[in-house]
């Protein structure tokens, strides 16, 4: 197994490639911030936003169909509100569909819900797709995020696909034996293969610590950092911060 | 000067957290002298105490007896010359290469002995030459071949220019040709090496000497010809050569002219 699913566009080339992570992570947690906090009623604050966000996308010359295909992960939560729509309170006036009513204020719900999670979404896919994961980690440790997490999130990197071969080869010889998985002992088996995989996780977690000490580890992971914050940098941060800015206090007078 | 061997044991013995006992064949405990620029084989059965041995040599394991590197006691203090002097290679790729990219990969051991990010960098330019793999620092190690993930946990430890390069069953998985490249790649190496493992025909290839390890003991130690020669001596110990191997004197003399030549 590959990983492709995690930043496999980012070995593209474009503008948005070549920028220092940290003005990306920032840059793009800030815009996400504002966006999150916009009353739901601002309709040309949420159409800058996304205006802004197409810019970047044109940018970053990601291929749209890919970024469309990974955005339809915010499906499930949009329908998980829309399922619940009929039930919201009333309020706003009342909307019929064939049978079912649906008030105002739900809509305002679904649609508050629809439009945040779809920017933000897209805000995040423009990170990932255009950032090394592992520059993303070092992105991360420049900003003073904790050593620790930073550093649980660059082993997971680099072991995730270790452990799913693992599993991989684990269900290949248990169905070889001829399991089915249909009759309710066999899931013992489950239990067994899921310490096996625990067990096998620590001593490996052991010899990776053995390796790193025999190579003079001291508790701190060395950093090289090949980015630098500089002009471009300034310039995207504050795009990314000031336009919808002023695009979300503009449009308080639009309504 | 003092003569001084790049590894003395002396007396070394090792009992495990949960009580197993290693290198306790003898009631003194393992000896073994290695000079400076051998290449020695440890063979022995599985549970002989070999890898227990190797890791002894940079202190990850501390056991009773005297462990010395380059006149060096192997003791905490000395810890972080000790493990830039001896370069540990795992058997397990997955266990050595623990980082995002090839290059911080390559570069961890250099960084964490003090250099700078250029010293580094040119370091780890120099490691992967030497293995062969320039131009992949930026891969992870999860997208290159087995070979090349052994050939890369070779250059983690070359990058911190080892005077000892220790390999635990460095050619096991490998496939044939990745197995020749690797044995290439070691014998064009000019640093003390210690090569722990099963494979009576690679020891051949790139070891002068060979130890034999024997339930936490030394049970034969001599050149590497007498000793793989000797079949009799071999299955006493649970080691046999693949069928149709048989050392030839000449091979190693041949090749030790030709070596000489280079020299």
């Amino acid at each position: 197994m590959h990983h492709s699913f995690l930043d496999s566009l980012s070995v593209l080339d474009s503008p948005l490639r070549r920028l220092d992570p940290r003005a990306k992570l920032a840059g793009l947690f800030f815009f996400i911030l504002l966006c999150v906090t916009t009353p739901p009623d601002l309709y040309s604050a949420f159409a800058a936003y996304l205006g802004l966000e197409l810019v970047l996308l044109a940018l970053s010359r990601l291929p749209w169909r890919q970024v469309a295909r990974r955005m339809l992960i915010v499906l499930p939560f949009i329908l998980v509100v829309a399922a619940f729509l009929p039930f919201f309170k009333k309020g706003g006036g009342s909307y019929n569909l064939g049978p079912l009513s649906f008030s105002g204020h739900g809509l305002m719900v679904l649609w508050n819900v629809a439009a945040k999670s779809t920017l933000s979404v897209l805000a995040v896919i423009l990170l990932s797709s255009t950032t090394p994961f592992p520059d993303l980690v070092k992105g991360m440790r420049r900003l003073r995020l904790p050593e620790l997490l930073t550093s649980l999130l660059s082993f997971t990197y680099r072991y995730i696909f270790v452990l799913t071969d693992e599993v991989q080869r684990m269900r290949r010889a248990r169905d070889s034996r001829g399991w089915s998985g249909r009759w309710l002992w066999q899931a013992r088996t489950i239990g067994h293969m899921v310490a096996t995989l625990f067990l096998r996780s620590y001593e490996r977690g052991e010899r990776v610590y053995a390796a790193m000490l025999a190579r003079g580890y001291d508790g701190s992971l060395p950093l090289i950092y090949d980015y630098s914050f500089g002009e471009a940098e300034w310039a995207f941060a504050s795009l990314v911060v000031l336009f919808p800015l002023a695009a979300r206090v503009l449009s308080y007078g639009l309504g | 000067m003092h003569h001084r061997p790049a590894i003395e044991i002396r007396g070394l013995t090792y009992e495990y957290p949960e009580g197993t006992r290693a290198l306790d064949g003898v009631d003194d405990g393992v000896d073994l002298i290695v000079e400076e620029g051998e290449s020695v084989g440890v063979v022995g059965p599985n549970g002989a105490g070999k890898s227990t041995l190797l890791l002894h040599l940079n202190g990850i394991l501390g056991g009773r007896g005297e462990v010395r590197i380059c006149g060096l006691p192997v003791i905490k203090e000395n810890l972080k010359e000790i493990r830039r002097r001896v370069g540990l290679v795992f058997q397990d790729p997955d266990d050595q290469l623990f980082s995002p990219t090839v290059f911080d990969d390559v570069a961890f051991g250099p960084l964490n002995m003090g250099l700078s990010r250029e010293e580094a960098a040119r370091e780890v330019r120099r490691a992967l030459a030497m293995v062969g793999l320039k131009g992949l620092e930026r891969r992870p190690a999860h997208h290159l071949s087995y070979g090349q993930q052994k050939r890369v946990a070779i250059a983690t430890v070359l990058s911190m220019r080892p005077d000892i390069l220790a390999l635990d069953e460095p050619s096991s998985n490998l496939d044939p040709r990745a197995r020749r490249e690797l044995a290439e790649l070691l014998q064009g190496l000019r640093v003390t090496k210690v090569v722990v493992t099963h494979d009576l025909p690679f020891v051949f290839e790139i070891c002068e000497r060979v130890v034999i390890l024997d339930e936490g003991r030394v049970a034969a130690d001599g050149g590497a010809f007498d000793i793989l020669s000797d079949e009799e001596l071999l299955s006493r110990h649970g080691l046999e050569l693949p069928y149709g191997f048989y050392p030839r004197g000449e091979d190693r003399r041949e090749r030790e002219g030709r070596r000489a030549d280079l020299d």
